[in-house]
């Protein structure tokens, strides 16, 4: 599984050297299959896309007697008033306290583990620490969720944001100290010598050289976090009860079960709740989709 | 003396190191060990999830194995980690291979094909099940008869359903997977299998296929290991059903549990769930001959 992981850090001008050199005329082959598997995927993601977005925008009486693929004439922002009106704006904030309450803490914990445990290699209490960390990636960690439960009551704090937060955090870990420390691996031993030489402690060395250099990975590593977390349903369902709390996939599926039968309102919702992330993709969309990937690919 | 070099003897003490690692350490044992021990106890007990815990013996794990419920979760986990491996495997290959090259329509291609990644389980789910609607769906919009069948209300149908919407999420991920493992193979080995006369499908599959080893094992890991975990994409469309139809492990265990308050049977799921996933990952790791991420941890 993690094969790949440890390619991430190689430089890119590598790639980059040798896709120059694949693209020398005598390359030039069409390959007919992955072509049509191209077009076809295509149309297999943009019709769903686009009917979601379109439809969304009709006037809910007409909705049914219109043809589904033409977009209404006179479009109506009518279904998102109702989603905001479905208090919206204040799931969006539980999504957003409980992603950034998460991201923020289980970044700067793994920066600090992936650090120490690639300074301290020789420690044996680093090596077992960085073993537990690996065997939670084999583990679905969704199977643990009745005694998460079960935790988060005993500790009084069910039905609250925090208790999203805190599993969330040790959820997010191991993935994260594994990226990072790829790529802390890969700072030259001369720069901590020179860190060493000018009498920093380890625990400065970490913040003014680890963390600047490892910068891309940690950006890589809070928009898998970010994304995983603003997505998560299963959390939220089990550990939170009033609508007060809810983060918006939650809210999502109970606002089709209320709303069900008005299609246009629902995908309004959808649209809505993916809308955040939408624009972080039109802004910074290299960034994310290596993020997506939490450095599997490259 | 320190006072008198004006700096501090200590050259960075490495004792600190452990304490560094600590806060990540805290919070993965209180939130993922101690639960992952605790769901193994729990499966001895019974608890209806408000009241109070009693030890219960093995009765837990007598419900459950002699329940037909669990041969049939199993079967229904199983056929969905195969059915959408064999649907993703292939079709991530073929787009990965397409996302590799270099010209520039797909690059803007590509721009669409992500978006699914972007999109929640949950909101992917709830749109499939407004578009999937026999009544109000885009099938009975278009007034095609053979689109605007109940998808989600037959088994064979939504069991289809799931594997379908699954591959629509997941593919475009496993394909940037692709796409950069074929974007190492190094294009010399191409030029001499041209050289010695070798056609295309013939250097997929002693080219392309043997090169893209360890990313087919990664990618498939992810996927098997994955789909152990489809629990919100499932619940939102079907709720498991119609029937049991498609009351995968996950669901199985959520449902005895939350839904059933029989917190010790769902618990015994929850390990049967843990102990499938750390088989599977052990054989794929096996199939792989070594788990390169750890053995360079281990020679650092």
């Amino acid at each position: 599984m993690t094969t790949t992981l440890t390619r991430t850090h190689r430089p890119e001008k590598d790639t980059r050297r040798e896709r120059q050199r694949r693209s020398r005329p005598a390359a030039r082959r069409h390959n007919w299959a992955a072509g049509v598997a191209g077009w076809a995927w295509l149309v297999v993601v943009a019709i769903p896309l686009y009917w979601i977005v379109i439809t969304s925008l009709k006037d809910k009486s007409r909705y049914y007697a219109s043809n589904p693929l033409v977009p209404s004439g006179d479009p109506t922002l009518a279904n998102y008033r109702l989603v905001i009106e479905s208090d919206f704006i204040r799931y969006f904030a539980n999504s957003a306290v409980v992603t950034v309450g998460a991201v923020l803490p289980a970044v700067a914990f793994s920066v600090m583990a992936a650090y120490a445990i690639v300074r301290g290699w020789r420690m044996r209490v680093l090596r077992a620490m960085n073993g537990l960390f690996l065997m939670g990636l084999a583990i679905p960690l969704q199977a643990t969720v009745i005694p998460v439960y079960l935790l988060i009551i005993k500790l009084k704090l069910y039905d609250s944001l925090l208790a999203l937060i805190l599993p969330s955090i040790a959820f997010a870990i191991p993935l994260s100290v594994l990226v990072l420390a790829n790529f802390v691996r890969d700072i030259p031993e001369e720069l901590f010598d020179s860190m060493r030489v000018d009498g920093a402690t380890e625990w400065t060395t970490l913040w003014r050289l680890a963390v600047p250099l490892t910068r891309p990975a940690i950006l890589t590593v809070s928009i898998f976090n970010g994304l995983t977390i603003w997505n998560g349903f299963l959390l939220p369902l089990v550990l939170t009860q009033s609508p007060g709390r809810r983060t918006l996939p939650l809210a999502l599926w109970t606002f089709q079960g209320e709303y069900g039968i008005n299609v246009p309102a629902v995908l309004s919702a959808v649209v809505l709740t993916t809308l955040p992330v939408l624009v972080l993709y039109a802004f910074g969309r290299r960034q994310m989709l290596s993020g997506l990937t939490a450095g599997f690919s490259r | 003396m320190s006072a008198l070099t004006g700096r501090p003897p200590r050259r960075g003490p490495r004792g600190i190191l452990p304490w560094l690692a600590a806060p990540a350490l805290v919070v993965f044992v209180c939130f993922a060990v101690v639960p992952l021990v605790g769901v193994f106890v729990l499966s001895f007990t019974t608890w209806d999830g408000i009241g109070a815990i009693h030890a219960a013996g093995l009765s837990s794990w007598r419900t459950v194995l002699t329940d037909p419920g669990l041969p049939h979760a199993l079967q229904v986990t199983f056929l969905v980690m195969i059915a959408s491996w064999a649907v993703q495997t292939p079709l991530s290959i073929l787009l990965g291979t397409f996302m590799a090259g270099r010209q520039r329509y797909r690059a803007a291609l590509g721009v669409v094909y992500f978006i699914p990644l972007l999109l929640s389980s949950a909101a992917i789910a709830v749109a499939y099940k407004a578009l999937l609607d026999p009544n109000f769906g885009l099938g009975a919009g278009l007034k095609i008869g053979a689109l605007s069948k109940d998808w989600l209300g037959r088994p064979g149908l939504a069991f289809g359903v799931v594997v379908f919407v699954v591959s629509w999420q997941f593919i475009p991920f496993h394909s940037l997977i692709y796409q950069a493992g074929v974007q190492q193979i190094p294009k010399s080995l191409y030029e001499a299998s041209q050289l010695d006369g070798a056609g295309r499908i013939r250097q997929f599959f002693s080219i392309t296929l043997p090169q893209l080893k360890y990313t087919i094992i990664t990618s498939s890991t992810l996927m098997v290991v994955g789909s152990l975990t489809f629990f919100d994409l499932i619940w939102v469309l079907t709720e498991g059903g119609p029937g049991d139809a498609t009351r995968v492990l996950a669901l199985d265990m959520y449902k005895r549990g939350w839904r059933g308050s029989q917190m010790g049977p769902a618990s015994a799921i929850a390990t049967i769930l843990v102990l499938v996933g750390l088989a599977l990952a052990l054989l794929l790791r096996r199939l792989g001959g070594r788990d390169a991420g750890e053995s360079q941890l281990e020679g650092a």
